[in-house]
């Protein structure tokens, strides 16, 4: 028996605000615990919420992104449940009216495109942090209690798991080119929640779904994932019936294990917020925010191979975060060659930034000089190798590169009248290696211009050595 | 149409505990309130659209302005207990994951 595969994955993402959803106490990841915190975080009786400005602007700016229609008037809805996380016993969301509906992205899996459906993206807040100790106590810290949240719902489009992680990926793109998010997996920014069914293909009800958790990372969703499909799979071929279940990834074994069965719908007794008044998105606020939206990252991929003859590849890396292709587009403004500022970002950038574990704005170089050294090596004004001394320097200290090299005196030799004595003298003092020249023994060059380099010291240029080199022995 | 057992699962959401007697009376008690809000459904709304509030106010927000809240021992003075600065709650298990 065959089988189709039908995936939904929910997204959670922290929106990059200063103050919380409804309050205004600060949001900052890794602050002392309970210090980011007001009475309204703690559920104190009296207090009110209120709806911070920014934040609801950010979701607009996602909704928009993500070619949702944007619900004008909406209003927020309670959730109640009681847990330690959030003393208030209710999420503050949009249940009825979600602020974002019917939208799409388009993802790429191989060369396939296809588009994805969103069902919707509403706005709501986070709850705290359980830690559970051994000693018969939960502890809780209420710093991440009311962070700004957007959840984004997909339609059932996906039927890989590659289709699941290039929609993942896509997304998270997207919205960091918003500047809605940070959208880092490691650190909890975006948090993903997957739904997956099989059913015999041509089946024309769904199977029954499991829920995956624990899945920190794309790859674990692919994973966990394509696991499930197999576990399915197995049980449906052996005439067991699928149970919904939600299940846990292990990212050891790669396999998925029962957490618990689910029995029945929760029951949230969900109402309208009686303490928020409604939203109402004006035209004037939706423009705006639709002004300030920056270009998506597809059409800069687009853009970086149809006229910047960049490969796909390329196109693709530099367009991971809007920093990066902020900082290609500036350098090669500053007059750099496309793709050698592509090599340099992809190759030694990246891998600063992998070592160091920070992010590009994090560091000191900047597209200018980026681009400045990039012609020193064009111009042979400095070798490639002394490049990567210049490269350590410009990255760690807002250096001239220009001005650097000539002060150290790394500038690279590329006058024939300075080098021409040089050769010569080397030549006068290695007959056997100018007969073995003669003799047509290639290696010899290569020995004569090791000799060259030593000589000063690494800094001829070695295509004009080569050149006055081969003239040199020529005329011997 | 309310029976005990709805009750008894209403009790349960809110963490409430009721005894036999408790729950015979809250049945009845709100099998009445369910009574009034049929009541209620037989006005006719035809054109009234959902209302959800109703003092009129519309799009009260802030901007987004961080401020520090009181100091964390402040908030604590009405935690029933803690410790290093979290605060401390019986063992949470969720009932479906043990």
């Amino acid at each position: 028996m065959n089988f189709e595969t039908t995936i939904g994955l929910e997204v959670h993402i922290e929106l990059k605000t200063n103050s919380k959803m409804y309050s205004p106490s600060p949001v900052n990841y890794g602050a002392e615990a309970n210090t980011n915190t007001n009475v309204i975080d703690w559920g104190y009786p009296g207090t009110l919420p209120t709806i911070n400005k920014g934040a609801y602007t950010l979701g607009m700016m996602v909704a928009t992104a993500l070619h949702a229609n944007i619900a004008r008037d909406t209003h927020f809805d309670r959730k109640n449940y009681f847990y330690p996380d959030n003393p208030k016993a209710y999420q503050v969301t949009q249940y009825e009216q979600p602020l974002g509906q019917d939208g799409y992205i388009e993802i790429d899996v191989d060369g396939q495109q296809k588009q994805i459906g969103i069902a919707e993206l509403h706005i709501e807040e986070d709850a705290g942090k359980n830690t559970h100790g051994t000693d018969g106590y939960s502890y809780v810290d209420l710093n991440r209690q009311g962070t700004a949240l957007i959840e984004i719902v997909s339609k059932p489009d996906m039927t890989t798991p590659e289709e699941a992680y290039a929609y993942l990926e896509t997304l998270r793109q997207i919205v960091q080119f918003t500047g809605a998010s940070d959208v880092k997996m490691e650190e909890g920014s975006m948090r993903v929640d997957t739904n997956i069914s099989i059913r015999p293909i041509g089946a024309t009800k769904y199977g029954v779904k499991s829920e995956l958790k624990n899945l920190n990372s794309f790859n674990h969703v692919r994973l966990g994932l394509a696991y499930e499909i197999k576990r399915q799979a197995a049980l449906l071929i052996a005439g067991e019936t699928i149970r919904p279940e939600t299940r846990r990834f292990d990212e050891k074994s790669g396999e998925t294990f029962l957490m618990r069965v689910k029995e029945g719908a929760d029951d949230y007794r969900y109402f309208p917020e009686p303490d928020l008044p409604p939203m109402h998105i004006s035209d004037d606020w939706l423009q705006e925010v639709t002004d300030h939206l920056p270009e998506m990252p597809a059409k800069r991929r687009a853009r970086y191979v149809d006229e910047l003859d960049l490969p796909e590849y390329d196109a693709g890396i530099l367009t991971n975060t809007k920093e990066m292709s902020d900082f290609f587009e500036a350098a090669v403004n500053d007059g750099a060659a496309p793709k050698q500022v592509s090599n340099w970002l992809m190759g030694e950038v990246n891998a600063y930034l992998n070592d160091k574990q920070i992010d590009l704005q994090e560091t000191a170089l900047t597209p200018a000089h980026l681009a400045e050294m990039i012609n020193l090596i064009k111009d042979g004004v400095i070798s490639s190798k002394i490049a990567k001394k210049v490269f350590q320097e410009i990255i760690q200290n807002d250096t001239d590169p220009k001005a650097w090299v000539e002060a150290k005196g790394m500038v690279q030799l590329s006058d024939p009248a300075q080098l021409n004595p040089i050769i010569t003298g080397i030549l006068d003092d290695n007959q056997q290696s100018i007969d073995d020249f003669k003799n047509g023994k290639d290696r010899a060059v290569g020995f004569l211009v090791g000799k060259i380099m030593k000589e000063t010291r690494g800094q001829a240029n070695p295509k004009v050595v080569n050149e006055l080199l081969m003239a040199a022995l020529n005329k011997r | 149409m309310i029976d005990k057992k709805q009750v008894q699962h209403v009790a349960e959401l809110s963490k409430l505990a009721f005894s036999d007697a408790e729950l015979a009376q809250f049945t009845d008690q709100l099998a009445d309130i369910m009574k009034m809000t049929d009541e209620l459904n037989a006005v006719d709304t035809t054109g009234v659209p959902v209302t959800t509030h109703v003092n009129g106010l519309q799009n009260v927000m802030r901007d987004d302005i961080a401020q520090t809240g009181p100091s964390r021992d402040v908030l604590m003075q009405n935690a029933p207990d803690s410790a290093n600065g979290l605060l401390k709650v019986p063992a949470i298990m969720d009932k479906e994951e043990a």
